[in-house]
């Protein structure tokens, strides 16, 4: 592990102004991910994760703005480029795909040309290699009749068609990551199980890194190297896919994973997470989860928890966590 | 496509010969006629001049006969002035054409530009400005507005010549003519605007690297187009013709001033005249706009 992370989110902070206050989005978030690998962020609605993965391609909608931090890719920080150069790194270097592939696309310009125009803008191809190169791409993400494609409009497409043509946009300039923010959430199970696999079969070939965004971990779970479990725009728990699914340390992770329908047990019921998300508008002074949180302590409420290495692979921010190490200490000592 | 079209301009026909057949016999339907004044002229007069113009036979036959000359391209001859109907209305809309051109094209340019830049700078100065000049313009009737032009610019500060045949001056009319469209389309391409710039598709072209630039003038605008596309085919129409108001209160003879005093005159080739060159106008413009909408936005499909 000597070799520097590709990409590394040191302490990013975004907020929204808004005329009721500063809506903070994104408080203090930590990462790194290295070349090749998949990082999973998982987290409910208004988490922060699609924020982070905005706030990395630096396409915050108005009026969204990085506070503090860096957004380190290749030793270089994003938050600090100019908008000229960090055109080059989104689509070239870095890309997206977004969860709803029926409104992501234009809908009055031509597939070949949505496709073209990405790959023109970042690579020294003519219009001719241009379109080979897309046509290359639509054979590659699966598209079935990829020449009649070029030529037809979003609307003329299903919904699986149009994230495969989002993903084959995205891959086109070769980037060294690919962030898919809920690939899959607005597609059909049966599409979902496509998409996933496709992007799975296209790491191996071309070897990016991934950044997974979902709510869903059970979309997640075969994909990832590492996972982190956000909430309220902090990282609450992070680790193996492996740790994070048997060994849960966060109760907002655990609750996350009651609330996953499994086939084995089919006849109980689903447990889902009582209340409702945090006011990002009035964060409080401690833990985020602790007015949902059934174990909540006294100091949950007062202050927030640092993170605590619970093994090697494997850190959680609750207050738990070091009440068990204290008392497992006071035990053995 | 090309099926399309022909369906439409048959059905163009029909409507102009449905509005041909409607002006012509509700003009018939109201007492009196072009010859009829208020000192009775000599009967045997009256008779020449009503024999003349086929006024002497029934109303269902006067329809035929106009419509056999139409046919043949003869419009009729004004029953006040004695001249060629056809002659009156291509000079006077030679006038109108002129000037609503012009206006129409800075309607548009101004609009679509000041819209898109509200819509940019979005509770900035810039916007605001805009938007409150563009609720006056709105708000105001064009005779107040075209009074004031013309007091204002012409008469107090004496920038502009007022109008005259030898001397056409066509700033103030055009202005006058043209500010409340330009209000309109601002407000119209500001609303469309905002409204496609929170699309996903912004965001992917933003995503992919495009230029600030081009993701305005090409992903944004055009998607913003298509309403105002709608709003500019009848609007041209109109604007063509001449807007009575405002060619009255700058003395122009355009075609707007003839289809009114034809009216009040009760001259009745005049009137099928200007009505059948208006109506063929409405629809002729509303056609090239539903075929330029298809251009630009591809879900539209004809057949």
């Amino acid at each position: 592990m000597s070799q520097s992370p590709l990409l590394q989110v040191r302490n990013l902070h975004t907020i929204f102004p808004t005329e009721s206050g500063e809506v903070r989005a994104v408080n203090g978030i930590n990462f790194s991910l290295a070349r090749g690998k998949v990082l999973g962020i998982v987290g409910e609605s208004g988490s922060g994760k699609s924020v982070t993965a905005y706030s990395i391609l630096r396409i915050l909608d108005n009026p969204g703005k990085i506070t503090q931090g860096s957004v380190l890719f290749e030793e270089e920080d994003l938050v600090r480029l100019s908008p000229g150069e960090m055109r080059h790194v989104r689509g070239a270097k870095i890309s997206i795909i977004f969860q709803d592939p029926m409104t992501s696309l234009n809908p009055v310009y031509t597939v070949g040309n949505q496709l073209s125009e990405a790959i023109r803008l970042h690579t020294r191809r003519n219009r001719q290699q241009a379109r080979a190169r897309a046509l290359e791409m639509l054979t590659l993400v699966g598209v079935n009749e990829p020449e009649k494609r070029l030529k037809q409009y979003p609307y003329q497409l299903s919904g699986g068609m149009r994230q495969r043509v989002m993903i084959a946009m995205a891959l086109a300039c070769e980037p060294d990551i690919l962030i898919a923010d809920e690939p899959t959430t607005a597609l059909d199970v049966t599409i979902q199980a496509q998409i996933l696999e496709l992007m799975q079969d296209l790491k191996e070939k071309l070897g990016m890194a991934i950044i997974m965004i979902t709510h869903d971990l059970g979309v997640i779970a075969e994909m990832c190297d590492e996972i982190i479990v956000m909430y309220a725009g902090r990282v609450c728990e992070r680790g193996t896919a492996e740790e994070i699914f048997y060994n849960p340390r966060h109760e907002y992770t655990k609750g996350l994973l009651r609330s996953i329908p499994k086939l084995e047990t089919g006849k109980g019921r689903l447990m889902p997470i009582g209340g409702s998300p945090v006011d990002l508008l009035n964060l409080p002074e401690g833990c985020a989860f602790a007015a949902r949180c059934d174990s909540a302590m006294k100091i949950c409420l007062r202050e927030q928890p640092e993170e605590l290495r619970i093994n090697e692979h494997h850190l959680a921010s609750c207050w738990l966590n070091v009440k068990n190490q204290m008392e497992g200490g006071q035990e053995h000592g | 496509m090309l099926r399309y079209s022909v369906k439409r301009v048959l059905l163009a026909v029909v409507t102009i010969f449905i509005i041909a057949a409607i002006t012509f016999f509700a003009m018939n339907a109201i007492p009196g006629g072009p010859f009829a004044k208020e000192k009775a002229s000599e009967p045997r007069i009256k008779a020449v001049l009503e024999k003349r113009f086929n006024l002497d036979k029934p109303v269902g036959e006067q329809f035929l006969l106009y419509l056999r000359n139409f046919a043949k391209g003869d419009f009729g001859v004004s029953t006040k002035t004695g001249r060629e109907v056809s002659t009156t209305i291509f000079t006077s809309f030679a006038i109108s054409a002129r000037l609503g051109s012009m206006a129409i094209l800075t309607a548009l340019v101004m609009g679509l530009v000041l819209g898109s830049l509200a819509a940019l700078m979005r509770g900035k100065w810039p916007d605001r400005v805009i938007i409150f000049f563009t609720t006056l313009f709105v708000a105001v009737p064009s005779f107040i507005l075209a009074t004031l032009l013309l007091l204002v610019f012409s008469h107090l500060l004496g920038w502009f010549k007022v109008w005259s045949i030898s001397d056409p001056n066509y700033t103030l009319p055009v202005l006058a003519l043209a500010l409340y469209p330009m209000a309109y389309i601002t407000r119209l391409t500001k609303s469309s605007m905002l409204d496609v710039l929170g699309q996903d598709y912004i965001r992917t072209a933003r995503a992919k690297g495009v230029k600030e630039q081009l993701v305005i003038f090409k992903h944004a605008l055009r998607n913003a187009l298509i309403p105002v596309v709608t709003y500019v085919g009848p609007l041209t129409a109109y604007i063509l013709t001449g807007s009575l108001v405002v060619e009255t209160v700058f003395n122009i003879g355009g075609l707007g001033t003839h289809f009114v005093t034809g009216i009040n005159n009760r001259d009745y080739p005049m009137i099928m005249g200007t009505t059948i060159f208006l109506a063929t106008l409405m629809v002729s413009m509303t056609l090239i706009s539903d075929l330029f909408y298809k251009a630009i936005d591809p879900k539209i499909t004809f057949d």
